[in-house]
């Protein structure tokens, strides 16, 4: 009812009113009323005449028969049916800023092995349910990885520890806080030392805690390290720094980029970061036809690898050589002294080398190992390249590596040695994590008092006589200081769900100090990030809630609000922030001694296997192997999730004549470091003929049902030389074990087929034409070639409502057309936008056998190719038949080119899948939008049939609801983080990607209620939101104003193309080619 | 009264009587159940019970008991589907077309083959309901009222076709079949010699009698409805191809496919009812009624069809190359040589190679070799329908998403239910309705141009128009 409608109704009721006063004519209800007859008025408020009391009580009326009858048919049929108990918990006091159905964001910021990102976490009723990435942050920028998007899921792992334990009966806190003070006190009084193990610790008020702890018990040795150590980059920048930090690296101003198997793309150091900054120096176009170029020289294949312009396999024993002959190229170009290696050149060394020298300022070389003196010698090629000050800087150093291999050596050896009084574990498990674990849990026996604060099961844990679980991080307070300077907080997002305390709360109390550590830690920002701010905050107060509000605060950064706006009690005053140029700090470089270990490390003419250990972009260190999200995760070069397994390089699957087929391999025991397993192996081409490699983060004995015994444990093959962890191993056996095994892939095909599925060209031709490499279907007519988008079996508007038209010109959607452009160019594949999609969307996690059976539920998948030796074109020169053709072509190159293509549901405008919906449960929406009616599926599947990209998932079965399926949404606490918004999908019908239509119909009901129209940007899709790398454009094709609309125009005649246009399905999903900087 | 011809094989051997028809029709329906029918059916059931429990366990833990996968949507359920369907096929043919074609031999086959239409079409039907990933809402595939108004069926989409061309087909085939019952059920009738079965089939023989008129209403209706079954023979398999024609998925997108499937139906059709009525002739001891005369009748037809489909298979080769279409040509190398080239091979040794045999007289009217081919042509068309469906999935537009299928034992135990099923049904029918049409047969006992047996020695020519002629 419109508000007008409402008025005149009142305003008639009033004239009605108003008449009948007027008219009081009394008309009789009978004649008794007339007389006033005495028995009339008794009862003429009553229209009946009722019984009397006791006439009720004798016998029971219509209403009570109908009462009766009603409750005692409901009554029996209550207690013939269980009906289900549903837990709901009423507020009795709404809090101010909650409101059922609406969400919240809080800032804070995820932080792991490195690994860092600000956040948003979107709260729905209460309950965390999403990350997304904070677009304040410099550092991150708005994007998150795998396991920043995984991380939501860890609060509601069942297996969390509920108590504080003593072995593994549950105490209270004040029990534990009595007998640990008594240990702690013990171990003082003793003469021992109390050890506090942790993993980098980049939170200024943490740090402050332990300090605090440390120094009211006098005895206590802080001791950090890294499951992944940088020990060797920390000690090379000591040496020539001063400063035992990460340098801070900025790609986005490198033209050359040359890394030596540092994965910065993938899960070397803050790859987050690197991503996007390497992503800006990706992005060409008309307007743009410069383009960095990356050369990798690496062992294994990484992500990093998969993206390089030139990439050259290495075996690890020769890569100091391989260095060293770079710096001696360059130095050669330079006129500068060589360092004096055997030499041992390789395939676009010198390439790299001139372009190096080409681009001096603008290179950046980068090495993944943890050998000092290496580390030392790729510091001096920047220097001698004049990187520092540009891309590589010691002003803005990276804090997120701190571990420290020497001390911790020294830890064990005092553990073993029995001098350790107590020791507490913070936010590390070394028993799992470290290669010398197994003589940790051997030792710890010898401490008198061992705790860890480990918030749900780990083997250290297991380990530990006591355990003081710590808050999951979304429900903590904390701060983080990723590089210098850059400050991001830390805020609960719900209240702790078990009986957890804050692990730096624990050490104050037993430090004697009762402050809460939400006061420790504003105490701390008070004292001493609110002195460095310049922004004009005119109170702590404001200072606080606002670096709160937008999570970070950076000292030489821009204040994200605009200055001077009116807020809370005090005004913003506005405040010239200067311009801080910081200068370098000197650096001073004494090569002495690099150039002997180097020839003695590293040799040329290594024979045998050598093993890399190395991590894998989903699951990390380990640490979330519990995460079942993590673990279905498709690993972006194998395509295999679920557990790990050797990689083989295709000489030795030659050798042991291993053809993988449908994630079908055989067992192979590993003979490393004296140490023998047994585990599957699997074909990797582009991997160096030497080498094979294993990932760390499986093989947990100690977590949850999900993570436990999956896989095999890397970390004991880590090997320590002179004090460093050294990643590779030689002389490493493989030998057939006999056994079969499955690995489950989400993808079993790895090329391409030859298909202008993927259309790349290299930057070279695309500066000549824009459209190069691009498939351009055509179809012969009477009237010549046509292309083969003007045929069409539809309708005309239908016609130009299509993607390709919508670039060019207007388009016949009445309101909006939504749409997503690729970047095949930016897109690495690290496959944040998997688990976004996941976690936003519901998507069910189906264990390993569901994936062996090809059935995992992913809405976004990022295939990967790799190039073939055999193209039509050499079929065609060398007469090859079409049967040799094909068969060829379905075997990757030895040393493939790899390419990532993200594929969700395309969105076709001509939707093959709608047409043979026999109940039209699938249909498109006036917005362009293939959109699935889940309550009317049926589940024919021939929709899935007929959708050429193969995006649709079917429920197989009841996944929330089969025992088969043990994962997160089986238990009560896993479902807590299910997203209110999107439907949990019945058994037996079909799905997929719907462009996140939960979001767009919030952004458009938001921009209704102020009355706008949506603005751009303002509604995102999760995948887009979580790319690190921008690769993914979300948005409205009809507003020309838009980011999408732009970079269609600019590029309709070159890059852009949609998957398989020669049948004409119109998506609305456009690639944009992929181009290699390549001669 | 046996009449015979010397250039033209007699349709009834045996020197049978109209009495002696009768006889030898209604002994299966009145006496006890033989031995071999017991073991026969005891076996059905066991095999239905087993199957039961299969599409049991499918329906309540959902069809992800089955081997199919993101990539490969729809394998031996619509594989199965499709098949019984095409045997379904040979019932209509026999009865409809053959009948407007006046072949006279069909009478002594077309009663069981039309049944197995029947059961076949349950059992394609009991597919079409367990492929779905919610059968129990397998209604919305009807057009019904209901409170949303809008709320309809998608009439662009085959699988409705599909609804409406095999539920017609259901339907007009049971009337068909049950028409021509009624004189059969009335002369059981008569003949029973208990109140129960007089009652039953009293009932269900709706009051016939015999009467000049009965028989005029009769035989008019059973052309009607000839007419009307015709042009479904032809449209229930060309709508079933239709799943596969219009969708875009290499190797299904082919414009060919509405006659090759029915030839295909035909040709497994026919199969099957040679399958059967080997046996049946055997256990129920019908060899005078279905000779070898028809046998070698039916193995021309299959010979026919099975070349009709050998050539279908060729062209699609041919279409593939010559389209110039990538994903098709893959398609169909992929099929002949990729991972399911065993299947392809099946399917080409038994839908092309082996009908060629029946070229050979002494095959063509061996039972045990017709038997055997029988069943082989079966196969044949089982892994037709196989390589159609996975072959095309497995491997269709996007590398990536290629998959492999294997089937599951549920996959094996649904389709072993609709053995059991289709068994069940035909043993029951044959146990309790008269296999043969007496009627028609005691119709055709003497032919125009026939002459009784013993009295035309040499003689080529005599005239006989006295037969009656049955429609």
């Amino acid at each position: 009812m419109s508000a007008p409608n409402v008025i005149i109704n009142q305003s008639e009721k009033g004239i009605v009113r108003a008449m009948s006063k007027q008219n009081q004519t009394i008309y009789w209800r009978g004649y008794e009323e007339l007389t006033n007859d005495l028995e009339f008025v008794k009862n003429s408020e009553e229209e009946f005449n009722l019984p009397s009391d006791e006439e009720k009580s004798s016998f029971s009326d219509r209403r009570d028969f109908l009462k009766t009858l009603g409750f005692s048919v409901a009554a029996v049929s209550l207690a013939a049916c269980e009906a289900p108990v549903k837990h709901a918990i009423p507020f009795l006091n709404k809090p101010e800023e909650y409101d059922p159905g609406i969400s919240n964001y809080y800032a804070s910021t995820f932080f792991s092995g490195g690994d860092y990102s600000s956040i948003l976490v979107k709260t729905r009723e209460g309950r965390p349910i999403k990350i997304e990435g904070n677009k304040l942050s410099s550092v991150s920028g708005g994007g998150t990885s795998v396991k920043t998007q995984a991380s939501v899921l860890g609060l509601y792992d069942n297996n969390r520890f509920k108590n504080p334990k003593k072995g593994s009966s549950n105490i209270d806190w004040a029990a534990l806080d009595t007998e640990v003070k008594q240990g702690l006190e013990a171990s003082k009084a003793n003469g021992k030392t109390t050890f506090l193990i942790s993993g980098s610790n980049i939170s200024p008020s943490s740090n402050a805690a332990i300090a605090a702890f440390a120094s009211s018990y006098g005895n206590v040795k802080y001791v950090q390290y890294d499951s992944y150590s940088a020990h060797g980059l920390l000690e090379a920048s000591k040496d020539v720094s001063g400063n035992r930090v990460i340098p801070g690296y900025d790609f986005s101003k490198a033209k050359v980029v040359v890394s030596f198997g540092a994965d910065f793309l993938g899960s070397w150091l803050s790859s987050t970061e690197y991503s996007r900054q390497f992503a800006k120096t990706r992005r060409v176009s008309p307007s743009n036809k410069e383009m960095s170029r990356l050369f990798v020289f690496e062992s294994l294949m990484s992500i990093t690898g998969a993206n390089a312009d030139y990439r050259t396999n290495i075996r690890p024993s020769e890569k100091g050589l391989v260095v060293a002959s770079l710096y001696n190229e360059v130095a050669a170009l330079l006129g500068t002294a060589p360092i004096n290696t055997s030499p041992k050149s390789n395939r676009y060394i010198k390439q790299a080398a001139e372009q190096l020298v080409a681009h001096k300022g603008a290179g950046l070389v980068v090495d993944g190992s943890n050998d000092k003196n290496l580390q030392k010698l790729v510091l001096q090629l920047n220097q001698l390249l004049g990187n520092f000050g540009k891309t590589v800087s010691f002003a803005n150093p990276a804090l997120i590596k701190r571990g420290n291999d020497t001390d911790f050596n020294q830890f064990v050896d005092s553990l073993n040695g029995g001098q350790v009084g107590a020791v507490l574990f913070l936010d590390s498990n070394p028993v799992y994590d470290h290669p010398r674990g197994a003589e940790i849990k051997a030792g710890l026996s010898k401490a008198d008092l061992s705790l860890s604060f480990a918030y749900a099961p780990d083997e250290t844990a297991a380990s530990s006589k006591f355990i003081a679980p710590n808050h999951y991080f979304l429900e903590a307070w904390g701060d983080a200081e990723p590089k210098k300077g850059h400050f991001s907080l830390i805020q609960p997002t719900i209240s702790p769900i078990y009986k957890t305390r804050q692990a730096e709360e624990s050490l104050l109390i037993w430090a004697g100090d009762k402050t809460t550590y939400y006061d420790f830690v504003k105490g701390y920002w008070k004292s001493n990030m609110y002195p460095k701010q310049q922004f004009g905050y005119g109170s702590f107060k404001d200072f606080w809630n606002y670096s709160l509000h937008d999570g970070v605060f950076e000292v030489n950064g821009v204040n994200p609000r605009q200055v001077g706006a009116t807020s809370g009690d005090s005004t913003i005053v506005a405040a010239t922030i200067p311009t801080v140029s910081i200068p370098e700090p000197a650096i001073s470089f004494n090569l002495a001694g690099v150039e002997a270990e180097i020839s003695e490390l590293y040799k040329a003419n290594a024979t045998g296997y050598e093993l890399v250990v190395y991590e894998k972009v989903g699951m990390g260190s380990g640490s979330q192997a519990n995460n079942p999200w993590l673990q279905e995760f498709p690993d972006p070069v194998t395509r295999a999730c679920w557990e790990n397994y050797l990689l083989i390089p295709v000489s030795l699957a030659k050798e042991l004549e291993l053809k993988v087929t449908e994630g079908k391999t055989i067992l192979v025991n590993l003979k490393a470091a004296g140490k023998t397993i047994t585990i599957p192996a699997l074909v990797q081409p582009g991997q160096n003929s030497g080498t094979v490699g294993l990932a760390i983060g499986y093989g947990r004995t100690e977590t949850g049902k999900t993570g436990k015994d999956v896989g095999a444990n890397a970390y004991p093959f880590i090997k320590s030389v002179n004090g460093n962890l050294q990643y590779s191993i030689s002389g490493v056996s493989v030998e057939k074990n006999g056994g079969d095994h499955l690995v489950a892939h989400v993808q079993t095909h790895h090329t391409v087929m030859g298909r202008p599925v993927i259309q790349e060209t290299t930057l070279d031709k695309y500066a000549k034409n824009a459209a190069d490499g691009r498939y351009l279907p055509k179809i012969t007519t009477v009237n010549g070639e046509e292309p083969a988008s003007n045929f069409s079996l539809w309708f005309d508007n239908d016609l130009e409502a299509s993607t390709n038209e919508m670039a060019k010109g207007p388009n016949k959607r009445p309101n909006h057309q939504w749409s997503m452009v690729v970047d095949l160019n930016t897109c690495f594949g690290c496959g944040a936008c998997v688990i976004a999609c996941q976690s936003e969307n519901n998507v069910p996690v189906v264990g390993k056998q569901e994936v062996l059976n090809r059935r995992e539920m992913h809405w976004i998948r990022i295939d990967r190719y790799y190039s073939s030796d055999m193209t039509k074109e050499k079929a065609k020169k060398e007469t090859v038949g079409l049967i040799d053709m094909y068969d060829a072509m379905e075997i990757a190159s030895d040393d493939p080119e790899v390419v990532f293509q993200p594929l969700m549901c395309q969105h076709c405008n001509n939707a093959p899948c709608e047409t043979v919906c026999p109940v039209l449960a699938t249909t498109h929406s006036s917005e362009g939008l293939n959109q699935m009616t889940y309550n009317r599926c049926i589940g024919t599947r021939y929709c899935a049939n007929n959708c050429p990209y193969k995006v649709r998932r079917f429920n197989w079965f009841s996944y929330p609801e089969n025992s088969k399926f043990d994962y997160n949404v089986n238990n009560n606490l896993g479902k807590m983080v299910l997203n209110p918004d999107v439907t949990v999908r019945a058994r037996g019908v079909m799905e997929k990607c719907s462009m996140c239509i939960q979001r767009i119909q919030e952004g458009k009901l938001y921009a209704k209620k102020e009355g706008r129209r949506p603005a751009d940007g303002e509604i995102n899709t999760a995948c887009a939101q979580a790319c690190p790398t921008e690769a993914i454009t979300f948005g409205d094709m009809s507003d020309k104003n838009s980011k999408l609309y732009k970079l269609l125009a600019e590029h309709k005649d070159g890059r852009a193309y949609t998957l398989l246009e020669e049948i004409n399905t119109r998506p609305s999903v456009v690639y944009l080619t992929k181009i290699r900087n390549k001669a | 009264m046996n009449v015979t011809s010397s250039v033209r094989e007699p349709l009834i051997n045996g020197g049978k009587t109209w009495a002696d028809i009768t006889n030898d029709i209604c002994r299966q329906v009145e006496g006890k159940p033989s031995k071999s029918w017991i073991i026969a059916f005891v076996i059905s059931v066991l095999l239905l019970g087993v199957g039961v429990f299969c599409v049991m366990y499918t329906w309540f833990v959902g069809i992800g008991v089955w081997g199919l996968n993101k990539t490969v949507g729809w394998a031996w359920d619509i594989t199965n589907f499709v098949w019984w369907v095409g045997i379904g096929h040979a019932g209509t043919l026999i009865s409809a077309i053959l009948l407007l074609f006046r072949q006279k031999w069909r009478t002594s086959i077309n009663r069981a083959a039309e049944a197995m239409t029947i059961f076949a079409v349950l059992c394609a039907a009991s597919f079409i309901l367990l492929h779905m990933g919610r059968p129990w809402l397998g209604h919305w595939t009807l057009p019904l009222g209901n409170t949303y108004g809008s709320l309809w069926v998608n009439f662009y989409s085959p699988l409705v076709w599909d609804v409406f061309a095999i539920s017609t087909y259901l339907t007009v085939s049971v009337v068909f079949w049950y028409i021509g019952l009624i004189p059969d059920l009335a002369t059981i009738r008569d003949r029973a010699t208990n109140k129960t079965s007089r009652l039953i089939y009293g009932i269900m023989s709706f009051g016939w009698n015999g009467a000049a008129k009965d028989w005029s209403r009769f035989e008019a209706v059973s052309l009607v409805l000839a007419g009307l079954s015709t042009p479904l023979v032809l449209s229930v398999h060309t709508i079933v191809s239709f799943d596969f024609a219009t969708s875009i998925v290499p190797g299904w997108h082919t414009t060919i496919f509405p006659p090759y499937f029915v030839a295909g139906a035909i040709f497994s059709g026919f199969a099957m009812v040679l399958t059967l009525m080997l046996i049946t002739r055997k256990v129920f001891k019908m060899e005078d009624y279905i000779t070898l005369a028809h046998v070698e009748s039916m193995n021309k037809v299959i010979t026919l069809t099975g070349s009709i489909v050998g050539v279908a298979y060729i062209t699609e080769f041919f279409i593939a190359w010559y389209s110039g279409v990538e994903y098709e040509s893959y398609a169909f190398i992929n099929r002949a040589t990729g991972p399911y080239w065993w299947s392809y091979l099946t399917m080409m040794v038994c839908n092309v190679v082996s009908p060629q045999l029946f070229w050979i007289r002494s095959i063509r009217r061996s039972i045990l070799a017709t038997f055997i081919l029988s069943i082989i042509v079966n196969i044949g068309m089982w892994f037709e329908r196989f390589v159609i469906i996975v072959t095309s999935l497995h491997r269709d537009y996007v590398p990536s998403s290629w998959a492999y299928f294997s089937p599951t034992w549920f996959d094996i135990g649904d389709y072993a239910n609709s053995f059991g099923l289709f068994f069940t049904l035909f043993l029951l029918f044959s146990k309790f309705l008269p296999v043969i049409n007496m009627a028609e047969v005691k119709a055709i006992l003497k032919s125009s141009g026939d002459v009784q047996t013993g009295q035309a020695e040499g003689k080529t020519t005599v005239s006989s128009d006295k037969s009656i002629s049955s429609h």
